[in-house]
């Protein structure tokens, strides 16, 4: 019932991605003989994005972002549910299946430490993906790609000799876009690729995100756990908690009002950088449960101010409440706020 | 009582001795922190604010790695001062953990991992404090009790593990409220949270200091969480001190171009906002500490930089009132904007 | 685009990270005595033999047993005569030979199965890893008596003998090496690309263990010398005429009253060349530990 609602949920014309009741689960301290638990890292999550659109993906560490933004990509193999891309089922390809598909979708990674060979250089880092690609490419057909991409993200060919510990933590992550975007991807999941940086420098990659998307027209799922961040860059914005989506709607439709108890403490949890502003906070109590043992009904009940008995009954099922916005929360008649 | 300077910092710096040579990580930075009071200490990652932290605490590296130079004056609850960078060893443990607490970014770092955290806190009380092992641990449950840790008492036998990280964090602040400091120092203690935990961990310590007047040095890097919780905030950028004033006037009418391009540079939550519209980013990225360029340390990225910037560092000028600015054309520039 | 600003690089070069190993290098004196001793090892037997007036093979019944340093006979001679010191390098050539032929066949097949075990994982990594562990319980000694007992000896066949017998640590530290770079975001970004096996292995893993592999393989190089001069010894590695360290050790035994200076040399060189390698792999661990081990 719930599926069937999520899959009418975000109808943009033409899907360049689908994603039905996709679940992920891990098992985790499971021995030969007792049967391990199960995290239920992703949960019957279901969206789509359009063409050149790019949607923003918020949640708490341990909601299950970069696991679904994982699973998209076929990172990992799903447990169940369903990815379209471009029309076509890849849920169940295999590594060669997918090696065709790959140009098309990429990945931006939040370490830009981790996620740079430390023994290649910028030119073997971001030349990488046309030697496998596009085998076809001479060395100079090649050289003029790197310096048209490294262009794109704001460095030049004359970086390309040096290897990333000479870098700074922005300029890795420039060179971790210009990896991402050689091949011209019709879709990126960025998970978190702002977070490991300064304000200052947040900003010069936010920026940088809005020239590409502006100019390449290109999709995005876009992690983060910075509202702000969301707001500048996204059309829509799918809110998760305890690996499901509990609220998705259009960008100013979610900031203007919020739909959902857990995104409107959110909201009032973000600090704003005006001393002036005194607002009444809501203070959710407690922790996250754990994944391991969600609470039956909603996961969100046992922080939720506007909890009834019922809530403990069922998942609530996403339901629309306005044109493209939908919440998985049963109570319609609560006016949450943006307190700020 | 409210002019009291519990600490008095005067021309502190700090220079590493490392593989690439000298490396001076805190230049010269002088400031006063009043009892009861919260100074926010915020600059981006390497500018020197945790290794101020320690070097008040005494904690970084001994002698030949290190060169101390300046002074920390502290005024100890029995109203003496003494200088912290020259006390001899001894007095500074009986200072330190007792009279001025510290606690950290990660929780798990500064938590033993193998020892119960009941006992943990216990130490820390016996340390300085001399009762009894029974006493000591009655305290703690007390302690995780005031710092809103449901069922304090099973908790005592709890082990860090057994927490998530915002209950490690209260953990850190139980065992660093432990003998009621008048000097409590917050490196990021929230930059390792989730928002709604970083709420919470914000409004204990609100609370905590209502109740105990101790005065607080929160170090971070988010100017939202100076804005929530500062009554003072120091700037700094490449181990220097760049503008230091009350938080309104500071975020409100910043005066160092650096300090404005930060709070530029910070998405807004406002609809308004919304959609598309580029950030004010800082251009480039923070020096190299062992290039650091000869005149004014922001001056490659400074868009109102002219020549004489680059000849000698700026003095830290007094604008108005307390309100002090490291820029020689503050005031040209105030002018323009107004 | 607008954010193609100006953006300084830090100026640093490539060379510092190379200097600052070198410096932590330079620090192991014993290291540095190793490396000393190992290039004044290696010409000396190179070029030694042609500038010593005797010739290792030519018998001189007269001058059996000359204690050194007889007649230009610097080191003495042995029961037939023969130059000591010319017989010395000319077997250095061999112990030598065989320990970094052996290192590099050892290596080159236990980078093979590790970076395969660490790269691949699962029923794969089990059965690659249990070999290993298997061949290690086996006592080395042993099981290169009974193949050199089968084999006809030559120094290829030692080489090989000692190579099968040496893979395992090399093994070992490639794979736990891969195994943790494994799920680094770098490697997860070559798979992203839709990167074959081996790339993945041979372009983004092999160059990260380097570092290991480097220190393995230099404590190969003595263990490999001190192996063969163990089964020339007993009699089972490289025969007479052809020297080697372990054999002269061999043959000096009966004369160990009358002639003590024919098990000294060989002895001393063994030992020096032995301890010379284990002092440079010390050194280059912690030389390279910093260097090599990606944040
Ligand atoms: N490979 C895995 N095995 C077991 N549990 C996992 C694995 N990957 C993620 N998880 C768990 O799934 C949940 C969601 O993780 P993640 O997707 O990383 O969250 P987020 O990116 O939102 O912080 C967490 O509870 C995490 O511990
Ligand atoms: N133990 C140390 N040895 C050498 N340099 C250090 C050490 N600790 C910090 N530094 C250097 O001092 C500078 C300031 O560091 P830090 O105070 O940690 O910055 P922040 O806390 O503002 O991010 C940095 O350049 C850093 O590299
Ligand atoms: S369903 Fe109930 S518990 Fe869940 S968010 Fe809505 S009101 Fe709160
Ligand atoms: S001194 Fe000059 S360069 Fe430095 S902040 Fe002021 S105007 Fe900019
Ligand atoms: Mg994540
Ligand atoms: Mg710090």
């Amino acid at each position: 019932m719930t599926a069937t609602a999520a899959i009418a949920a975000p109808v943009p014309e033409s899907p360049l991605i689908e994603v039905r009741e996709l679940r992920q689960w891990f098992p985790v301290g499971g021995g030969l003989l007792r049967r391990g638990d199960v995290v239920r890292a992703v949960d019957d999550v279901s969206f789509s994005i359009a063409k050149g659109e790019v949607l923003g993906l918020v949640g708490e560490s341990g909601s299950g972002k970069s696991t679904l933004g994982r699973a998209i990509l076929r990172m990992s193999t799903p447990t169940s549910g369903q990815i379209l891309f471009e029309g076509r089922d890849v849920t169940k390809l295999g590594r060669r299946a997918l090696r065709p598909l790959r140009p098309r979708m990429q990945f931006i990674f939040q370490d830009p430490f981790a996620s740079l060979n430390p023994r290649m250089t910028v030119r073997q880092i971001v030349g990488a993906p046309l030697l496998i690609q596009r085998p076809e490419l001479d060395g100079a057909a090649r050289d003029a790609r790197i310096g048209e991409v490294l262009r794109t993200v704001g460095l030049s060919l004359h970086y390309a000799g040096r290897y990333p510990h000479e870098f700074s933590g922005g300029q890795r992550q420039r060179i971790g876009i210009a990896r991402a975007l050689i091949l011209e991807p019709a879709f990126l999941v960025a998970d978190e690729p702002v977070s490991a940086l300064d304000v200052s420098i947040q900003a010069q990659i936010v920026n940088l995100l809005i020239d590409i998307r502006k100019e390449l027209g290109v999709a995005m799922l876009f992690i983060s756990h910075d509202l702000a961040v969301v707001g500048h860059l996204c059309d829509r914005v799918a809110v998760m908690y305890l690996g499901r989506i509990v609220e998705i709607a259009p960008t100013r439709a979610l900031f203007r009002r919020p739909r959902h108890p857990y995104t409107e403490a959110l909201f009032s949890a973000v600090p704003v950088p005006d001393p002036t502003i005194r607002r009444e906070r809501i203070i959710l109590k407690g922790d996250i449960p754990s994944p391991l043992a969600p609470p039956s009904g909603c996961a969100f009940r046992g922080r939720c101010r506007y909890a009834l008995p019922e809530c403990a009954s069922a998942v609530p099922p996403l339901r629309q409440v306005d044109g493209g916005h939908w919440t998985r929360c049963i109570r319609d008649d609560l006016k949450l706020g943006r307190s700020l | 009582m409210k002019s009291e300077n519990v600490l008095e910092v005067e021309n502190l710096s700090v220079t590493f001795a490392t593989e690439r040579g000298p490396l001076q990580a805190v230049r010269d930075v002088s400031f006063t922190l009043h009892a009861g009071e919260t100074l926010a200490l915020v600059g981006e990652s390497g500018s020197g604010k945790s290794v101020t932290s320690l070097a008040i605490m005494r904690l970084t590296p001994p002698a030949p790695l290190v060169a101390l130079g300046g002074s920390v004056l502290f005024t100890g609850a029995d109203g003496g001062k003494r200088d912290l960078v020259t006390l001899d060893p001894d007095a500074m443990r009986a200072v330190r953990g007792n009279e001025i607490s510290m606690i950290f970014q990660e929780p798990m770092t500064s938590l033993n991992p193998v020892h119960r955290i009941g006992d943990q806190i216990a130490e820390a009380i016996t340390f300085h404090e001399h009762i009894s092992a029974r006493a000591a641990l009655d305290r703690a449950a007390g302690l995780l009790d005031k710092v809103g840790i449901p069922d304090a008492r099973r908790r005592l036998s709890a082990y860090p593990h057994h927490l998530s990280g915002g209950m490690r964090q209260r953990v850190m602040i139980a065992m660093a409220l432990a003998c009621n400091p008048r000097v409590l120092i917050a490196d990021e203690p929230t930059t390792a949270l989730d928002v709604t935990v970083q709420a919470q961990i914000l409004e204990l310590m609100k609370e905590l200091q209502q109740a105990t007047g101790m005065a607080v040095i929160f170090v971070t890097h988010n100017l939202g969480v100076v804005a929530e919780i500062a009554d003072r905030v120091m700037v700094m950028y490449s181990g220097a001190i760049v503008e230091k004033g009350g938080v309104v006037p500071l975020m409100t009418r910043p005066l160092m171009p650096y300090t404005q391009g930060l709070l530029h540079s910070v998405p807004r939550l406002d609809p308004e906002a919304l959609g598309l519209s580029p950030l004010e980013a800082i251009p480039g990225s923070v020096p190299d500490p062992f290039r650091l360029p000869p005149g004014c340390t922001f001056a490659p990225r400074c868009r109102h930089r002219e020549p004489a910037c680059e000849a000698a560092l700026p003095t830290l000028e007094a604008a108005n009132g307390n309100h002090d600015v490291r820029c020689r054309r503050w005031r040209r520039l105030a002018e323009a904007r107004a | 685009m607008t954010t193609a600003a100006a953006l300084a690089p830090l100026e640093r070069d490539l060379a510092t990270t190379g200097n600052r190993a070198w410096r932590r290098f330079r620090r192991h004196r014993l290291a540095l005595f190793g490396i000393v001793a190992i290039v004044l090892m290696v010409l000396a037997s190179i070029v030694g033999p042609w500038l010593i007036p005797f010739d290792q093979l030519k018998i001189d019944i007269r001058h059996r047993f000359a204690p050194p340093p007889w007649g230009g006979h610097l080191f003495g001679t042995d029961q037939l005569g023969r130059d000591l010191l010319v017989r010395l390098l000319m077997a250095g050539r061999i112990s030598l030979a065989i320990g970094f032929l052996a290192m590099i066949v050892s290596t080159a097949f236990g980078t093979l199965v590790g970076i395969t075990a660490g790269y691949y994982g699962g029923a794969i990594r089990i059965v690659l890893m249990r070999f290993v562990d298997a061949m290690l319980c086996f006592p080395s000694i042993f099981l290169l008596l009974i193949l050199a007992a089968f084999i006809q000896p030559s120094v290829t066949t030692i080489t090989l003998i000692i190579a099968a017998t040496s893979w395992m640590e090399v093994a070992r530290v490639v794979e736990a090496q891969v195994r943790s770079l494994r799920e680094r975001d770098f490697i997860l970004a070559a798979e992203m690309i839709g990167a074959p096996g081996r790339y993945v292995m041979f372009r983004e893993l092999l160059p990260n263990a380097i570092g290991p592999i480097v220190v393995a393989a230099t404590l190969t190089v003595a263990r490999a010398v001190l192996m063969e001069a163990y089964v020339s010894f007993l009699g089972y590695g490289i025969q007479a005429p052809m020297a080697s360290w372990g054999n002269m050790l061999n043959n000096a035994q009966q004369y160990l009253g009358s002639a003590p200076w024919l098990a000294i040399f060989p002895g001393l060189m063994i030992t020096l060349s032995v301890a010379s390698f284990n002092f440079v792999g010390d050194g280059l661990r912690d030389a390279l530990d910093a260097r090599f081990d990606v944040k």
